[in-house]
C-alpha cells in the first residue's frame, strides 16, 4: 500500500503529466511530514509545522497560528504557489483550539494545490495573509463574517455579507439555524431584543 | 501590451489631476484678490468628489449588487461593493442536511449555471468517497456542463450587451438559450434549479430522441454565434465601449485569484479541464482560447471563443456516447471517512470548489464553497478606478458575476 501512496507523495513532475489522483488509494490519511513541501517549510521556518498529512492525493499541513503569514509567504516565493484559491474557517466547537483556518494555495507550475490549517482559539487574532494574496482579502473578511475570527493587520475588517452591526457568527455551530437578533441593529425601537424568535419559544430549536 | 495600457490609464490619470490641481491654483489665484462676488459660481463648480450608490436595484447590477462609487464628475475614483443581500446560509444549510439533500442548494447558488455547481458539490463528495462513475455518466454530465457553459455564456452575451445599449443580441441570445433550457427541462424536468446530478452518477437516463434533438440542434449552434459575432465583434459602438476598459494583467490576476475567462482574456492558458482533467475530459479534443489585452473586448473574444469550444466538446461527447451504467457503486447511505478534500471544476465563471470536511456521520460537518463570481468581484474596484462610471455598467457585465453566488 505505501507503494501505492508514493507517486502523490513523492514526486511533482508525475502529477503535471496525469493530475488525476491514483486509481484506488487506501482511505486513510498517511503521515506526509517527509513530503517536499513540508520539508521546504521546515527548512525555511523551524519549528512551524505541527503535523503534516496526505489524503487521495491531497496535501494537509497544520502550522502554528503566528507563523502563517510567513508560511504563505514562503509558498508563494519560494514553492511558486502564486494563486491564493480559498480561505475559510471550520468551527470544532468543543476542541481546543475552537476554530481551524484553513487556506488552499495553488501552483501553475507544480499543477496541485496545498492545504494549510492552523488552530486559532475563541478570541485569538490570525496574522492576515491579505498582504500576501490580494484575493485573501475577502476571503478573510467573511472568515471574520462568519465565524468571528479577527484577522490582525488586515487592511480592512469589516463584515461582508451580514451587515455592520449584526450580532453572532452565523456559521459556529452553536448560532442557531433560524437565527437570532436580526432586526436589532437595524430597526432597534421595533425589535428591542432582537427579531429572532424569543429565547423561551417552543418553536426555537436549535439545530447541530 | 497591457502594461502599456495600464502605464496609459495612469498617465491620463496623472495628466488629469496634475491639470485640475493647476486649474484649481489659478481659480484661487484668480479668486483671492477679487471680491466675494465670484465666490458663488466658483463652490458651485468646485465640488469635486461625491458618493454616489449604484444600486442594490439597478437593473446592469446583474441581481442585487450595490456598489458605492466615489465620483469626481462622471470619475470614479473608488467603487465599493457591498453585498450580502441574497445570503441565505447555505453553508451552514449544508451542515444541517445529508450529502444528496445538499445538492438542490448548489441550484440556488449560480442559478444560471446549475449544473456546474451540482457537478463541483458531486465530485468533492466523491472524492471524499473515492467512488468511480461510470463511462456513460461521466459523457453525460459533460454533455450537460457543456450546454450549461454554453446558455451561461448566452445570458452574459445577452445581458452585457443590453447593459451598453446593444438590445438586439439579446434577442438572439435568449433564443438559442430557451432551446437549450428546453433540453434541460426534457432531461431532468427544471429549467433553472436543475439538480441534475447526483453523487456517483445521474438521476436518470437520457430520454428517447434526445441526443438525436441535441445534436440537431447543436450542429446549428456555430451558424447562430456568427449571428452574435456579426452584431457585436467589429461594432464600432461596441469596441468604443469594450476595448482598453478595466485592462488587467495576468499577473494581477493571479494576484486577485481571478478564474476563467477573465484570467484566460490576459494571456495565461489556465482551465481546470485542461489542467486537472475531471471526468473524461482528457480525452476530449478543444483548444483553451486565450487573448493576450485583459480588456472586457477579449473577455468577450475569449467567452465567443468558449461557445465555439463547448459546441465541439458536445458532439464529441454525443459521438462517444454508449449504453451503460449510470450510477457509480455509492452506499445507500453516505458516511464518508472522518477527512477533509477540496474539488474544484471549471464553471462558467471560473473555478468553482468545494471544501468538505467529514466527521463520520451521514451530514457534512463543513461545507464550504470556493465561488468564482465572489472572489472575481473582488477585482472590481482595482478594475474600476480611473473610469467612468458608465464604463462600470461594462465592467459588472464582463466579470459575469451571479449574485446568488456571490451571497450565497
Amino acid at each position: 500500500m505505501a507503494g501505492e501512496e508514493k507517486p502523490p507523495a513523492g514526486g511533482t513532475a508525475e502529477k503535471v503529466e496525469k493530475p488525476k489522483e491514483a486509481p484506488k488509494p487506501k482511505l486513510e490519511a498517511v503521515d506526509a511530514s517527509e513530503h517536499p513541501w513540508v520539508r521546504s517549510i521546515r527548512a525555511a521556518l523551524p519549528d512551524t509545522v505541527q503535523s503534516a498529512k496526505l489524503f487521495v492525493g491531497q496535501v494537509t499541513v497544520v502550522v502554528k497560528r503566528e507563523q502563517i503569514a510567513r508560511v504563505a509567504r514562503h509558498l508563494k516565493d519560494a514553492e511558486d504557489f502564486k494563486y491564493c484559491v480559498d480561505v475559510t474557517a471550520v468551527d470544532w466547537r468543543d476542541r481546543q483550539p475552537r476554530f481551524d483556518v484553513v487556506y488552499h494555495f495553488y501552483s501553475f507550475s507544480k499543477n496541485d494545490r496545498i492545504r494549510v490549517k492552523c488552530g486559532v482559539g475563541e478570541g485569538e487574532e490570525v496574522p492576515t495573509i491579505a498582504t500576501v494574496f490580494l484575493a485573501a482579502n475577502w476571503c478573510e473578511r467573511e472568515t471574520y463574517d462568519m465565524f468571528g475570527i479577527r484577522f490582525s493587520g488586515h487592511p480592512d475588517m469589516r463584515r461582508i455579507l451580514t451587515w455592520e452591526g449584526f450580532h453572532g457568527y452565523p456559521l459556529r455551530k452553536d448560532f442557531p439555524l433560524e437565527g437570532i437578533d436580526t432586526g436589532a441593529a437595524v430597526y432597534p425601537e421595533e425589535w428591542p431584543d432582537g427579531g429572532g424568535p424569543p429565547k423561551d419559544d417552543p418553536n426555537r430549536k436549535v439545530v447541530s | 501590451m497591457s502594461d502599456d495600457k495600464i502605464s496609459q490609464a495612469e498617465k491620463d490619470e496623472a495628466a488629469y489631476f496634475a491639470e485640475r490641481a493647476k486649474a484649481q491654483a489659478s481659480a484661487a489665484a484668480a479668486q483671492s484678490p477679487s471680491a466675494s462676488g465670484t465666490q458663488d459660481a466658483h463652490t458651485l463648480f468646485d465640488v469635486q468628489e461625491m458618493e454616489l450608490n449604484f444600486g442594490p436595484q439597478h437593473p446592469s447590477t446583474h441581481g442585487v449588487l450595490r456598489v458605492v462609487l466615489k465620483v469626481d464628475g462622471e470619475k470614479i475614483l473608488e467603487a465599493k461593493p457591498d453585498m450580502g443581500f441574497l445570503h441565505r446560509g447555505t453553508e451552514k444549510l449544508f451542515e444541517t442536511e445529508t450529502y444528496p439533500m445538499g445538492i438542490p442548494h448548489t441550484d440556488r447558488m449560480d442559478y444560471v449555471a446549475a449544473a456546474t455547481s451540482n457537478h463541483a458539490f458531486c465530485i468533492a463528495v466523491e472524492t471524499l468517497l473515492q467512488v468511480e462513475v461510470p463511462r456513460r455518466a461521466q459523457l453525460i454530465r459533460v454533455i450537460l456542463d457543456e450546454l450549461q457553459r454554453l446558455s451561461s455564456h448566452l445570458v452574459w452575451l445577452g445581458t452585457s450587451g443590453i447593459d451598453l445599449g446593444a438590445v438586439t443580441p439579446f434577442w438572439y441570445a435568449f433564443r438559442e438559450r430557451e432551446q437549450i433550457l428546453d433540453f434541460f427541462e426534457e432531461y431532468c424536468g427544471a429549467r433553472l434549479t436543475l439538480n441534475c446530478m447526483r453523487i456517483g452518477g445521474l438521476p436518470f437516463d437520457l430520454t428517447p430522441g434526445w441526443t438525436e434533438r441535441l445534436a440537431e440542434f447543436i450542429a446549428d449552434v456555430p451558424a447562430r454565434i456568427d449571428d452574435y459575432e456579426q452584431l457585436l465583434t467589429d461594432n464600432r459602438i461596441w469596441k468604443k465601449r469594450t476595448v482598453g476598459v478595466g485592462v488587467i494583467s495576468a499577473e494581477e490576476c493571479v494576484e486577485w485569484g481571478l478564474t476563467g475567462p477573465i484570467l484566460r482574456a490576459s494571456g495565461v492558458e489556465w482551465d481546470l479541464r485542461r489542467a486537472r482533467p475531471y471526468e473524461c475530459y482528457d480525452e476530449l479534443d478543444f483548444v483553451v482560447p486565450t487573448r493576450q489585452g485583459g480588456d472586457t473586448y477579449d473577455r468577450y473574444i475569449v467567452r465567443v471563443q468558449e461557445m465555439r469550444q463547448s459546441v465541439r466538446i458536445i458532439q464529441q461527447c454525443l459521438a462517444k456516447l454508449e449504453p451503460g451504467e449510470i450510477r457509480g457503486k455509492v452506499p445507500r447511505v453516505i458516511k464518508p471517512v472522518a477527512e477533509e478534500v477540496y474539488a474544484s471544476i471549471e464553471s462558467p465563471k471560473g473555478e468553482i470548489g468545494f471544501y468538505c470536511v467529514s466527521n463520520g456521520t451521514n451530514k457534512p460537518y463543513r461545507m464550504h464553497v470556493r465561488p468564482p463570481s465572489f472572489i472575481n468581484l473582488q477585482a472590481l474596484p482595482r478594475l474600476a478606478k480611473g473610469h467612468l462610471v458608465s464604463d462600470l455598467v461594462a465592467l459588472i457585465g464582463t466579470i459575469d458575476i451571479v449574485l446568488g453566488e456571490v451571497d450565497r
